[in-house]
């Protein structure tokens, strides 16, 4: 935003300067990541390394939507948590029925089984965020108290609906077979699974970030973040804008919620707003609305949790918290701020 | 001299007064009107839940803090007294008062901490703070289980005069025997009553109007001179200091502490769901949203499991109607309420008696 536009364009050199780079928190991953290497064995240290990064990637395909939500239309979506549970289950209906693929010993059979139940999951999750968003949230717009009051409520209903629909009882959801069980690296085990989750929240990362900055709906949306009355002013219907990245960021938390009911292999209701808590930390650390923050900052929260559980079980209740107060001591809006707080 | 009691902030409708009466008298003489240890319970939870609630809406309602870490004060106060009373052999009124004391030193320190830290940011950012706090605090009660007795929680007896089994004269009165149950729970009565009408006072003081313009328009309340960060973080400490009492009665009523009953986010969302049913800003909101929702809660559940008997053969709506999902359907009237009447039962009652 300090960006200003020259009045006059006399010479090539006096163009657009070039945005700020701030590599500084880039750099508290592998710092982190280096620093504890001396307290840990290394095959110890990479098992540890490779579960925090699955762990933050996975928290990071549930946060980028609510982040991304929060810096268009500064609506704080506190349901975000009932699109991972709706996720996770409506997964089920494919790999329930399918479970005979999921036993075969064969990846491309169970790839492609995994695959039609995220795709499920994400088309369920995305209308349900698109009627969610018309029907919870529109009437509530600029008024934060009744979003959050909102939000909460239909938080409340889905996890309800959920025990309706599917029962109330928890339910077992078994990793496919050749997921199953470690590859050997020397001595430092990798669970299959966690590989494939660093991979996937890889891709995510790397789809969001070329759409952001590669295209125009990209351009529209962080144009949108930075200064919304001015992308209405110029003729672009924000609203519409919203209502998609609304859906998609419901689409990648249902994503996220069949990755991490794969990982911990059971299914509750209650499994969204659980997660949540880790979510909004995640989000605050990175600054609201930025997606690079929101990366680092659940990379962050989970390698200190997978550290502190090694070293310090006790501590690592509360490994989450001292990482948010040291992060906000520093950065008080988080890593990365639109300077929108 | 009513007025003054009340703080001169009267009920202001015929039907919400003779509500209250009927509510007040309920309390007041439940042992000897409902015989029985399960309307005794509903009673005493409908009183401590007044104060929490009401405590929650200083916050929600007058100052337009949205926090989630209410029920980590309320947890403080309920376990003050437990572990205080669970680590002696011989439970006496000293080691119950000291571990009030901690309790309510402990929630002074974290709630000005936590409203020093996240207050000066906007509403949302302090939600999800508090939401935070609130959930690792939790996580930690019930993983220190040396200390807390964990999930379990930790049962304790209480002091002589107030255990079940003492009896206080041989005859009864009015055909109740006077026991230990009988006196405390009067001792908890008296206590919430007293605690609600501090919360009355305080919210009718030039004190609670500052909260309430700040509020409305904080900028506004700033611009006048008032340093709203200050009313803020008082107005936190105090509500919170009011839900570590009524912890603390709680946990002198039930004689156990555990983390489901007093830290658990299913508290937090009940209190939510009574505040705005009830009716925000209105401490008489409190009372009628919190009678009507541990009655709900403890008797509709029966009529909910016999209309679902009588549905059993359609699949959805029989379970839609179990009595487990009774929330499902408090949700909804939630959701409902903060659209469509936002100021709540009290509020519309005193709507309809202006409109008149």
């Amino acid at each position: 935003m300090s960006a200003t536009l020259p009045v006059s364009q006399t010479t090539p050199d006096t163009a657009l300067p070039a945005a700020r780079r701030d590599i500084l928190p880039l750099l508290l991953v592998p710092a982190l990541a280096l620093a504890v290497l001396p307290f840990i064995s290394l095959p110890t240290w990479v098992t540890l390394t490779v579960a925090g990064l699955a762990m933050g990637m996975m928290i990071f395909i549930m946060a980028s939507g609510l982040t991304l939500v929060f810096g268009l239309m500064s609506v704080l979506n506190f349901g975000h948590g009932a699109f991972v549970s709706v996720g996770a289950f409506s997964a089920t209906m494919v790999l329930l029925p399918m479970r005979g693929w999921l036993e075969a010993d064969s990846l491309p059979a169970n790839l492609g089984v995994l695959g039609l139940a995220v795709l499920v999951a994400m088309l369920v999750t995305a209308v349900l965020g698109w009627a969610f968003e018309r029907v919870v949230i529109m009437p509530v717009y600029g008024q934060h108290l009744k979003q959050i009051l909102v939000t909460m409520g239909g938080m409340i209903v889905s996890e309800q609906l959920i025990n309706v629909i599917w029962g109330a009882d928890q339910i077992a959801l078994p990793l496919p077979a050749s997921l199953r069980g470690a590859i050997f690296l020397g001595d430092a085990a990798i669970e299959k699974y966690r590989l494939l989750a660093v991979v996937v929240g890889l891709a995510v990362f790397a789809a969001m970030f070329l759409t952001l900055n590669r295209t125009r709906i990209g351009l529209l949306i962080r144009a949108g973040v930075e200064n919304g009355e001015m992308v209405e002013a110029l003729g672009y219907r924000v609203r519409r804008l919203f209502v998609g990245v609304f859906a998609a960021g419901s689409a990648l938390a249902g994503l996220g919620g069949v990755m991490w009911g794969l990982y911990k292999e059971t299914l509750v209701a209650s499994m969204g707003s659980e997660i949540m808590v880790m979510v909004f930390i995640v989000v605050i650390i990175g600054g609201l609305g930025s997606i690079e923050g929101c990366f680092i900052g659940a990379l962050l929260m989970a390698l200190l949790h997978n550290y502190a559980g090694f070293l310090a079980p006790k501590l690592n209740l509360v490994s989450n918290i001292v990482l948010m107060i040291a992060i906000l001591m520093w950065r008080p809006a988080g890593l990365y701020s639109k300077g929108k707080l | 001299m009513l007025t003054r009691l009340l703080s001169g902030d009267l009920p202001r409708s015929r039907l919400l007064s003779s509500v209250l009466v009927l509510i007040l008298l309920g309390l007041l003489l439940a042992p000897f009107l409902f015989p029985g240890a399960r309307p005794l319970n509903t009673a005493a939870t409908i009183c401590v839940y007044i104060v929490l609630v009401a405590s929650y809406d200083l916050l929600l309602g007058y100052t337009g803090i949205v926090s989630f870490a209410h029920t980590m004060f309320y947890g403080i106060g309920a376990y003050g007294i437990g572990i205080a009373l669970a680590s002696v052999d011989e439970p006496a009124w000293s080691v119950m008062l000291i571990g009030l004391a901690l309790a309510l030193a402990l929630t002074v320190v974290l709630a000005f901490v936590i409203g020093l830290f996240a207050l000066r940011v906007r509403a949302i950012f302090y939600a999800m703070i508090t939401l935070a706090v609130a959930s690792s605090f939790a996580v930690l009660a019930s993983q220190l289980s040396d200390f807390t007795g964990g999930e379990d929680g930790r049962t304790f007896s209480v002091p002589e005069l107030l255990s079940p089994g003492f009896t206080l004269m041989d005859q009864e009165v009015f055909g109740r025997a006077v026991d230990g149950k009988l006196i405390t729970y009067y001792i908890v009565f008296a206590g919430c009553a007293l605690l609600f009408l501090f919360l009355l006072r305080l919210v009718n003081s030039p004190f609670g109007r500052v909260l309430q313009a700040i509020r409305e328009n904080e900028f506004r309340a700033e611009a006048i001179g008032y340093r709203t960060m200050y009313y803020r973080i008082v107005a936190n400490v105090l509500a919170a200091v009011v839900a570590c009492l009524a912890g603390a009665l709680m946990a002198l009523w039930l004689r156990y502490v555990g983390p489901k009953t007093t830290l658990g986010f299913e508290v937090m969302t009940d209190i939510l769901l009574i505040v705005v049913i009830g009716g925000m800003g209105t401490m008489y909101g409190a009372v009628i949203g919190a009678t009507l929702f541990i009655l709900a809660q403890n008797y509709l559940k029966t009529l909910m499991g016999q209309a679902s008997e009588l549905l059993a053969g359609i699949p959805m709506l029989a379970s839609a109607l179990h009595p487990d999902r009774w929330m499902l359907w408090l949700g909804v009237l939630f959701i409902l309420s903060v659209y469509f009447f936002p100021i709540g039962i009290v509020g519309k009652l005193r709507l309809r008696r202006l409109r008149r």
